[in-house]
């Protein structure tokens, strides 16, 4: 089949960008999204063209390194799919395809299709995690945890850190993804030492990144490749203002 | 090359705390004042830059993705082992070290493999503390699965997601420590060449892959954990960024090369569909518990599965292996699959046919759909999304894929390499796997070696080498800085007519045919001839375009194809070197009447520790024998 795309171009993440048109000729329908732009890229470097710069690693859906918007949606039109485990089988000859990069203030583009998602490293380092020294620990069968838990927990744990929460979401929150870490750590009992200061350091660092706020859109549980539900955004919430409450109690008492 | 493995003496079961014991210790004001540079953000890099960052070294951590979440170990499903025997099934520490040492057809280290077994128990402690949600039973204790042929089930899992949530793990930790400021990460950064200063690692020299700059990082010592090398055959189950830039780099500074055609093809892959395929998939070894394989008697047959009746069908491991059936190892399995696709009798309408069938339908039956959607729902998934066939009606087609690197940097018993100060960590290094590696060992190889080794080991190394003030302007640093800065330059001044890729698949099909699944004398010495010529026409006619102070993926990759080519020769090398068959090294002339690998343990008995003699000159092979007194070398049967 024959496909028109129209991708964004960006030289670097000073430049303006524009859309340009591609023709991809011939695409097998067996084809992944990312192999059917490499063949379109094997094409511009023999025309002597710069090819185009998108993200990609595992190829598998797991390493959340790909994505970008296709029409309109991140990832594309099929449902929990990642772009380089979306196959071509799902467009027909003649379709015209829209991409661009994930747009959001705090995911600045670096060059065509590639932004930059730092700030999800820095949200991890403002309290997602459970400090446990190496060494340190006790015997995994001390600490029993319900199966319904645990499958909760991993449920949200399932995140795979690619950010097409943030490009869905009208206000580009980065409700979903800081919502799913708090809830895998808060779930489990080996999280609750730092459950509070987990909230409030992540919460204080997405709003220092300059994402928007949530207005329960949920467009970013419709485009997650990992189905990851909004609960987690209200687990989220009762978690910070909890949070917030107690730690305002405990400022008074310790008179400050 | 002397290598000296500074393997413990005494009994195993003591060794390695005996060895811990009579490690030097870094006093704990003093180890900020050391910098330790880690490359790799894998689970061996993550949990070894974490832990040093706990320790209190100052340290700095490279990868080339744009997070550390993302290097490949995410993409391991099935599990990890660890001895815990919490299923009363009579596993143990010591069976966990003899099934990996068996497992590896008794070519890695007895006191290796032994540490290795110990340590699996503390790294299931170390994970569910950090919250890494591994599967539980419904009394809360976490759950097990038997894998890969074991007789006991210690394999413990994140549904298909064990590699990912270990990782994440080990990401969260690091990031703790990034907030404490003890280590600092430098990601979308590519280490180019290792700097050696009076022998010794000192640093690194790397490219910033969004601004092109050129970098010299100075340490105290430098600690390797990029990875494997599968992708030389560019069709494998690796990640596409994954590369053997950083160990070859090194070795061409110095460190010895261990075993390098030790390769793994598993055996249930998603077959090729076309020329622009990029990549493979891995379905779990866990299919084959149910699923039964076969292809047609007749070669040729390009009839629909579901049209050839039962009595045409070849269930050929059934056949040929009795008592272990479709469950025989990795190894066997694949091996099986590429002769009945030799004889023409693959699965698949398809010019070349590669791919057999594995079929549901008498499970389904036997069962109910209900039972196989429960156990491998995900799984018929992600393969309907690739094949666009659905499994529950037509048989899977599967093919053996390269999916892991046993061979790598020669380490010894404190895991440094031939080039003091440089340690190597993960399927980086060579040493627990032999020529065969278990399934579920590679996360807890990883893990065992960046949690629970090299915090001992380093320390070991440091409290001996003072920080002395090494500065990025000493000339040996100058001096690689400008080695890197003219071959990128070279790279891109070529301007030729062939794109990166259509090289690095061109010299994956020469590895794969001749150095894949079996290999001979005569295929190997022509690999070696093909691949000297495909890597001449590369420097002349590879066209790698825009420039070098930008994003530039194809100049990347230019870099790691050219690494590619000469690892690749030194593979075929070894394997022409190593006359007989073990694990994964099927060399065809060393086979029984029946097909099956003859190991050769009167004179091959030994590591192969390749030392790089400079450019056009033959490498020379160094040899570590290994002695197993504790278990006997035997011949595998599967019978």
């Amino acid at each position: 089949m024959n496909l028109t795309l129209h991708v964004w171009r960006q030289k670097n993440s000073g430049a303006p960008g524009s859309m340009e048109r591609y023709a991809a000729n011939d695409v097998n329908p067996d084809m992944s999204f990312l192999e059917m732009l490499d063949v379109v890229n094997e094409g511009l470097i023999t025309a002597g063209k710069e090819p185009i710069a998108f993200e990609h690693d595992c190829r598998e859906g797991i390493c959340g390194s790909c994505g970008f918007v296709i029409n309109g949606i991140p990832h594309g039109p099929n449902k929990g799919t990642t772009v380089c485990q979306l196959h071509m089988r799902y467009f027909k000859d003649g379709d015209e395809l829209f991409l661009e990069p994930w747009r959001a203030k705090a995911f600045p583009v670096m060059k065509d299709l590639v932004v930059d998602r730092s700030a999800f490293d820095r949200i991890i380092a403002s309290g997602g995690y459970i400090t446990a020294r190496t060494g340190s620990t006790q015997d995994a069968n001390t600490i029993p945890i319900p199966k319904g838990v645990a499958d909760s927990a991993m449920d949200a744990a399932a995140c795979i850190g690619c950010g097409a929460c943030v490009a869905a979401c009208p206000n580009a929150a980065a409700a979903l993804f800081t919502g799913a870490k708090i809830s895998h750590l808060g779930l489990l009992p080996q999280g609750q030492a730092e459950r509070d200061r987990r909230a409030l350091g992540m919460v204080a660092q997405v709003n220092a990144e300059m994402f928007g706020a949530c207005t329960n859109v949920a467009e970013c549980e419709a485009v997650c490749p990992k189905g990851i539900s909004v609960e987690v955004i209200a687990r989220m919430n009762a978690d910070y203002l909890k949070a917030s409450w107690k730690d305002r109690g405990a400022r008074k008492e310790s008179g400050e | 090359m002397k290598l000296d493995s500074r393997v413990p003496q005494g009994p195993i079961e003591t060794a390695w705390d005996n060895a811990r014991f009579s490690m030097k210790l870094v006093n704990p004001a003093n180890k900020r004042r050391f910098n330790v540079i880690v490359v790799g953000s894998g689970l061996a890099g993550a949990s070894a830059a974490a832990s040093l960052g706990e320790l209190g070294y100052n340290v700095k951590c490279f990868c080339f993705q744009d997070s550390p979440r993302r290097a490949h170990s995410i993409a391991a499903q099935g599990g990890i082992n660890a001895a815990k025997n919490y299923q009363n099934d009579g596993d143990s520490i010591y069976r966990l070290f003899y099934d990996t040492v068996k497992g590896g057809d008794f070519r890695a280290r007895e006191y290796n493999v032994y540490r290795l077994a110990q340590n699996s128990v503390k790294i299931i402690d170390q994970c569910v503390a950090q919250g890494v949600p591994f599967a539980r039973e419904y009394g809360g204790l976490l759950a097990n699965r038997s894998f890969g042929g074991a007789q006991v089930s210690r394999t413990f899992y994140a549904r298909g997601q064990t590699g990912q949530q270990l990782l994440i793990g080990a990401y969260q930790a690091l990031e703790a420590q990034v907030a404490t400021g003890r280590v600092t990460m430098v990601p979308r950064t590519e280490m180019l060449d290792v700097v050696i200063v009076d022998g010794k690692a000192r640093g690194i020299i790397t490219r910033n892959l969004v601004t092109g700059q050129i970098e010299s990082h100075v340490a105290d010592a430098v600690v390797l954990a990029t990875g494997g090398y599968g992708n030389v055959f560019y069709l494998s189950t690796n990640a596409k960024g994954s590369n053997c830039t950083a160990i070859w780099r090194a070795h061409k500074k110095g460190a010895a090369f261990g075993n390098p055609c030790f390769t793994q093809i598993h055996p249930t892959c998603i077959p090729v569909s076309g020329e622009y395929q990029s990549k493979l998939t891995l379905m779990s070894e866990s299919l084959r518990n149910d699923g039964r394989i076969w292809v047609p008697k007749k070669a040729g047959d390009k009839r629909n599965p579901g049209q050839i009746p039962e009595d045409e069908r070849d269930y050929y491991l059934e056949r040929r292996y009795p008592s272990f059936g479709n469950l025989v190892p990795r190894d066997v399995a694949s091996r099986a699959a590429k002769a009945v696709c030799d004889e023409g009798r693959g699965a698949g309408s398809g010019e070349t046919a590669l791919g057999v069938y594995l079929d549901f339908a008498e499970s389904i039956n036997r069962l109910g759909r209900s039972t196989i959607e429960e156990r491998y729902g995900n799984l018929f998934e992600m393969y309907e999304r690739i094949a666009g066939e659905d499994p529950y009606k037509v048989p899977m087609r599967i093919y053996p894929a390269i999916h892991y690197t046993m061979g790598g940097l020669w380490v010894d018993y404190e895991l440094m390499s031939s080039i003091p100060g440089m340690f190597v960590l993960g399927e980086a290094n060579f040493s627990d796997h032999g020529a065969n590696r278990l399934g579920a060992s590679a996360l807890m190889q990883g893990l065992s070696d960046g949690y629970f080794i090299i915090p001992y080991t380093l320390g070991n190394y440091l409290a001996s080498n003072k920080p002395d003030g090494l500065k990025t302007n000493a000339p040996e640093f100058t001096a690689a800085v400008a080695g890197v800065a003219d071959r990128t330059k070279q790279l891109l001044s070529i301007k030729g007519k062939r794109t990166v890729s259509s090289f690095h698949r061109e010299l994956g099909k020469i590895i794969w045919d001749r150095c894949g699944m079996a290999r001979n004398a005569e295929g190997l010495r022509g690999a070696i001839s093909e691949v000297r010529a495909l890597r001449q026409e590369f420097w002349k006619d590879v066209n790698v375009p825009g420039s070098e102070g930008e994003i530039n993926q194809q100049l990347e990759n230019a870099g790691r194809v050219a690494d590619f080519f000469e690892l690749g020769e030194l593979m075929c090398l070894d394997a022409l070197e190593r006359n007989e068959s073990c694990g994964g090294h099927f060399r065809e002339e060393y086979q029984t009447p029946d097909g099956e690998a003859m190991r050769d343990d009167d004179h091959y008995q030994y590591v192969s520790a390749w030392e790089y003699k400079g450019e056009g000159v033959a490498p020379e092979l160094n040899k570590e024998p290994l002695d197993f007194a504790y278990v006997h070398p035997a011949q595998r049967s599967y019978k």
